[in-house]
């Protein structure tokens, strides 16, 4: 069990500590502290999955976030994620990977046929393709590319992790832990700051783990622990690794990934699996650094193929090689570190430089190592189908685009390097405008819009001594407006080498007759020649190439390939890259998981439940519950084998026959004091408020300033400046909201106070022309006559020593009354009554049979009340006031709302007195017609009649007014029916409203 | 996420705050005759502005106080919050 690439004792892995794990099946092992990448690579293996398009071998190419290959199936503790980028994921043991994108294997995949008709897949392919015939696009189209498309695997099993959410405020948030991540943070701290620092990747320090520096005497990698371990002992810091800043978003709002939780072996059952932390910065460096840019050849999408900064980081942090022929191919100096790197380690390099013989200190020490060294060359083209086996080179003329020699050496890896890209995406999005800085051919930030500043790297500064000097500078002058203090820091002397000036020149010219692919977007399988033919075909913006061409798409938003596809379009339309711009960067940077966003929001956390007091007896007495908003309602208290519509019917009869009780706590009550409150239920209300004697309640309702019905229900008066209102369950809320508009913005003068009560009585409706014989039971020394507590009537007593209210109200269309308690007393209540009501044949009813008897005595509730009918729509124009302006009254003389033919409620009975009509039917005059079949109305509301034992429905219907008597079809194409029904009236039981005032 | 301050709880994340509209409009007198056009403008006409807007919010989960919040609609810069008895200049 040897690794053959992995070095004797580089690195910052723990070799004491063995982790097996397996790659598409095989077993291998690795390290702690070891990427699945890392591992894989010191064990030989790159071949690792199959591009997009093309179904190429892909291989590595980053050795973090800017990875766009190495995306893995990978499963470990017991789930399967797809997607998992390989540079990432830390090696856990036990963990198992799979390449994704590649069927039967990876080795041989079926699906690489598309390389070789690579010239029938050009950019737009699928735009130009599939558009003919159109029948072809759901039966064959859409399958197949459906098919075909996609990385890993979403498992379709419940996710059992644990995900969390925070919240956070702090003065200031670094956003990396590089130089001036570190510097910014330590000033800051040191000023008493409130600090977050965070860390995408397991280890802090960024490039100090890295670059062959000293500051203070220390290397870069001790510095970098001595000042991570002083701010982890201040209380006014918080580090974190392992955490991603991802997203910008207004007000100085940014998102944070935490990956709590994959790394370790055992955790507790409560221990997340990841974290999202939503974090308000007064303040917020953004010291992301900067992702080394590619340079463009032929095939370069070989595995063997890395970004040279990527091969220096496997070397000193993983101890691993990423190969022993290494061709080093650059444009700027970074890469002659990485050479140097290899050379340390008895590892001969070739330096490829394309700039013409020069020298500087990192070259002049690269020739006195002995490293070879060819200048004004390049690679043209890599050779080797899996692996890199050798590679073309050429020596470029002075014109660079064409060659004065070309020949072939042997090599197992190539590590490119076309200089560096500042990482501008949360800068970006949190609106700041970027600017091209000639210097670094790149963008960085410019004007601010909030309170962020980019330091280092990201800002452009690429010396070590810049990067600490503005840390240092921006995270004590920005803490010190916060904190009002200052202690000052004396800038650490730096030891680096200094870097010679870059080379333009990101893609290299093919020699004629040869044509390989040049891929500028790796993860979307971009070349050059897609660029070309898109601006050929006439794209311009540079936002209509990246959506024809899918550049810079995907889960590594073109984080290596943006500014070589901007260079190009540049070079071909002749332009600079300022003027064709950069596309718009969005969240999230890195991709997240689904769960991480949910957090605990799922399943019975999704959203609070809201139980009634009587909750637990209805549980106990087999009710099926059906959730009303945020409320659990019993919808039918179930006997036996009884379905739904047998228990609702046997319910709802028993109240037409006898007597039942009905949870009704979850009505909205609101309370209204105040010496104008009768003015100002006047206002609100359509019908008349300023006469309601003290213990009468009145039915009432309220409009939208727009005349359409926004509410309904009954209001009590209790005393002279005291009002007891009633809403629906559903309008609760926003009936207190309208009235606080009103009482706080519209009429301040009114002295009037309102609070919902909702929470604070329980209630119960007694319904049935037996419920004054329970009253009295349950009041035995109160008179319940009908002359002393008549239909409206009010009443408070003493309920089994407990204080009640007793309204006279009924939704039932029965001889009804409504007691409420205090909320704590509402199981009392509700047992009392179950007792009591033995003899009358009392029965508890739900929801369904609440329904059916409102439905059937033609009492509009909220299908109706639908946020499009005014009061005449809907048979309540007998209490709109002619006399008094109310809200909304102006509205109701608009023509609309007046027309002979405006649309009412009516009734509907199916002529065979058997059909059920759906709920959401359309009423049509003939069945048959061609569509667009007219539509007249629509069935609002349906139920089974207990009292004439057929069905009968609600309908809105155009003319309704004019139509009884009339035959029509309702269809359901949904539900596939087609029943003829007559048109009634909407009063089909009791139209008179006898029975509530018997 | 905005940040609004509250003239009566100070600044708190715009999940506790629900969106009224335009704080400009103002509301006919009640009982007082208006003219179709004048109550056309109140229920219906709005303007949507690109820049400065001061409207409504009701802080829902916190006091429940209907406040003025003059906002950029195009950037979301909040300059100023005030009670609704107080003006926005």
């Amino acid at each position: 069990m040897s690794q053959p690439f992995r070095l004797n004792k580089e690195g910052l892995i723990n070799r004491k500590k063995k982790i097996s794990f397996t790659f598409n099946g095989k077993k291998l092992f690795g390290y702690e502290g070891d990427t699945i990448a890392s591992a894989l690579i010191a064990n030989g293996i790159h071949l690792v999955g199959r591009s997009f398009k093309y179904h190429r071998p892909r291989g590595f190419f980053g050795a973090g976030v800017e990875e766009p290959n190495a995306k893995l199936q990978v499963e470990f503790n017991g789930h399967s994620e797809p997607n998992v980028n390989a540079t990432e994921m830390e090696l856990v043991e036990g963990l198992s990977a799979t390449s994704q994108n590649c069927w039967p294997s990876v080795n041989f995949d079926i699906g690489a046929i598309n390389n070789f008709l690579k010239m029938f897949f050009p950019a737009g392919f699928y735009y130009k393709t599939f558009m003919w015939p159109k029948s072809f696009w759901y039966k064959i189209y859409e399958p197949f590319i459906r098919k075909a498309a996609g990385l890993g695997v979403a498992s379709i099993e419940k996710d059992k992790e644990r995900y969390e959410h925070k919240f956070e405020y702090c003065d200031l948030l670094v956003t990396g832990s590089g130089p001036s991540g570190l510097a910014s943070a330590y000033a800051a701290a040191k000023n008493g700051a409130k600090v977050i620092l965070a860390e995408d990747k397991p280890r802090f320090g960024g490039t100090l783990l890295t670059d062959d520096v000293s500051i203070d005497n220390l290397s870069g990698k001790d510095w970098a622990e001595k000042i991570i371990t002083e701010l982890k002992s201040m209380p006014n810091v918080t580090v974190k690794n392992r955490s991603q800043v991802f997203g910008y978003y207004d007000h100085n709002m940014l998102v944070m990934f935490e990956r709590v939780s994959d790394h370790l072996e055992k955790k507790s059952k409560f221990t997340p699996r990841q974290r999202l932390w939503y974090i308000r910065a007064k303040e917020t460096i953004l010291s992301t650094g900067s992702i080394e840019r590619p340079i463009v050849f032929g095939n370069n999408d070989t595995p063997g193929i890395f970004l040279s900064a990527a091969a220096k980081e496997y070397m000193k942090v993983y101890g691993v090689l990423v190969g022993k022929k290494p061709l080093i191919f650059t444009n700027n100096d970074s890469a002659y570190e990485t050479a140097l790197e290899f050379k340390k380690n008895n590892v001969e390099p070739i330096i490829l430089d394309t700039r013409e013989e020069h020298s500087s200190e990192l070259i002049d020490e690269a020739k006195s190592k002995g490293i070879d060294i060819r200048f004004s060359h390049g690679v043209i083209v890599a050779n080797g189908y899996k692996k890199v086996k050798s590679a073309k080179i050429g020596k470029l003329n002075k014109d660079k685009n064409s060659f004065e020699k070309i020949e072939t050496v042997d090599c197992d890896c190539i590590c490119v390097s076309g200089f560096w890209t500042p990482s501008v995406h949360l800068a970006s999005q949190s609106g700041n405008k970027l600017k091209y800085e000639e210097k670094i051919d790149a963008f960085i930030p410019d004007k601010k819009k909030q309170h962020e500043t980019s330091v280092g790297a990201a800002n452009g500064s690429f010396t070590l001594e810049e990067s600490l000097k503005h840390g240092f500078e921006n995270g004590s002058n920005l803490s010190a407006k916060i904190t009002e203090t200052k202690t000052e820091i004396s800038i650490p002397n730096v030891n680096e080498k200094k870097y010679g000036a870059h080379d333009k020149f990101w893609c290299m010219p093919l020699p004629k007759n040869e044509n390989p692919k040049r891929f500028v977007d790796f993860q979307n399988d971009v070349s050059v020649s897609d660029i070309e033919i898109a601006l050929r075909e006439g794209y311009r913006s540079i936002e209509h190439v990246k959506r024809y061409t899918t550049l810079g798409m995907a889960t590594d938003q073109g984080r290596t390939s943006n500014l070589n596809g901007l260079q190009l379009v540049s070079n071909i339309e002749n332009k600079i890259v300022p003027e064709v711009g950069h596309t718009t960067f969005r969240p999230p940077f890195t991709p997240i998981t689904i769960g991480t966003i949910v957090g605990r929001e799922v399943g019975m956390e999704y959203m609070p439940t809201r139980k009634t007091p009587m909750h637990e007896w209805h549980e106990k007495n087999n009710a099926v519950f059906v959730d009303a908003g945020a409320w659990k309602r019993p919808r039918y208290y179930k006997q036996g084998s009884e379905t739904l519509f047998e228990a609702s019917k046997r319910e709802a009869k028993n109240v037409r026959e006898n007597v039942g009780i009905c949870d009704v706590t979850t009505l909205g009550k609101i309370d209204i004091k105040g010496p104008d409150a009768a003015e100002f239920l006047n206002r609100v209300y359509t019908n008349a408020w300023m006469k309601l004697p003290v213990g009468k309640a009145r039915y009432g309702l309220m409009l939208r300033e727009d005349g359409i019905v926004m509410d309904d229900g009954t209001t009590t008066r209790i005393s002279e400046n005291h009002y007891h209102m009633t809403t629906t369950t559903a309008q609760a809320a926003n009936v207190l909201s309208h009235l606080e508009y009103y009482l706080q913005i519209v009429w301040p003068e009114l002295n009037v106070n309102v609070v919902s009560t909702t929470e604070q009585w329980a209630g119960a409706a007694i319904a049935g022309p037996k419920s004054r014989d329970m009253l009295s039971k349950l009041y035995p020394e109160l008179d319940v006559s009908n002359d002393a507590l008549p239909f409206m009537g009010y009443k408070e007593a003493e309920f089994f020593g407990v204080p009640s209210r007793i309204f006279r109200i009924s939704f039932s269309g029965e001889l009804a009354y409504e007691i409420n308690v205090k909320s704590d007393h509402g199981m009392f209540m509700w047992e009392k009554m179950m007792e009591v009501g033995k003899e009358f044949g009392n029965q508890p009813y739900g929801t369904e049979a609440l329904s059916t008897l409102r439905i059937e005595m033609g009492h509009v509730a909220g299908p109706e009340l639908d946020g499009r009918t005014i009061p005449s729509d809907v048979s309540l124009n007998g209490l709109v006031s002619k006399k008094k302006d109310f809200i909304g009254k102006n509205s109701l003389g608009r023509e609309a709302f007046n027309v002979e033919s405006r649309q009412k409620i009516v009734g509907l009975i199916p002529i065979d007195r058997k059909s059920s009509i759906p709920e959401g039917s359309h009423i049509v005059q003939d069945q048959n017609a061609k569509l667009p079949n007219p539509k007249l109305g629509h069935v609002s509301s349906s139920c089974w009649s207990v009292e004439n034992n057929n069905p009968f429905s609600l309908a809105i219907m155009k003319d309704g007014k004019n139509m009884i008597g009339k035959k029509f079809f309702v269809v359901s194409p949904l539900k596939n029916k087609s029943i003829e029904v007559e048109v009634i009236s909407s009063h089909y039981v009791d139209p008179e409203g006898k029975r509530v005032r018997s | 996420m905005l940040y609004i301050k509250c003239p009566y709880c100070g600044l708190r994340a715009q999940k506790e705050f629900s969106y009224g509209g335009d704080a400009t409009v103002k509301r006919p007198n009640i009982n007082e005759e208006v003219s179709s056009e004048d109550w056309d403008n109140f229920v219906y006409m709005r303007k949507s502005p690109r820049g400065k807007h001061i409207e409504l919010w009701q802080h829902i989960a916190g006091c429940r106080q209907w406040i003025k919040v003059q906002r950029d609609t195009a950037t979301h810069e909040i300059f100023q919050t005030a009670k609704v008895t107080e003006e926005i200049r």
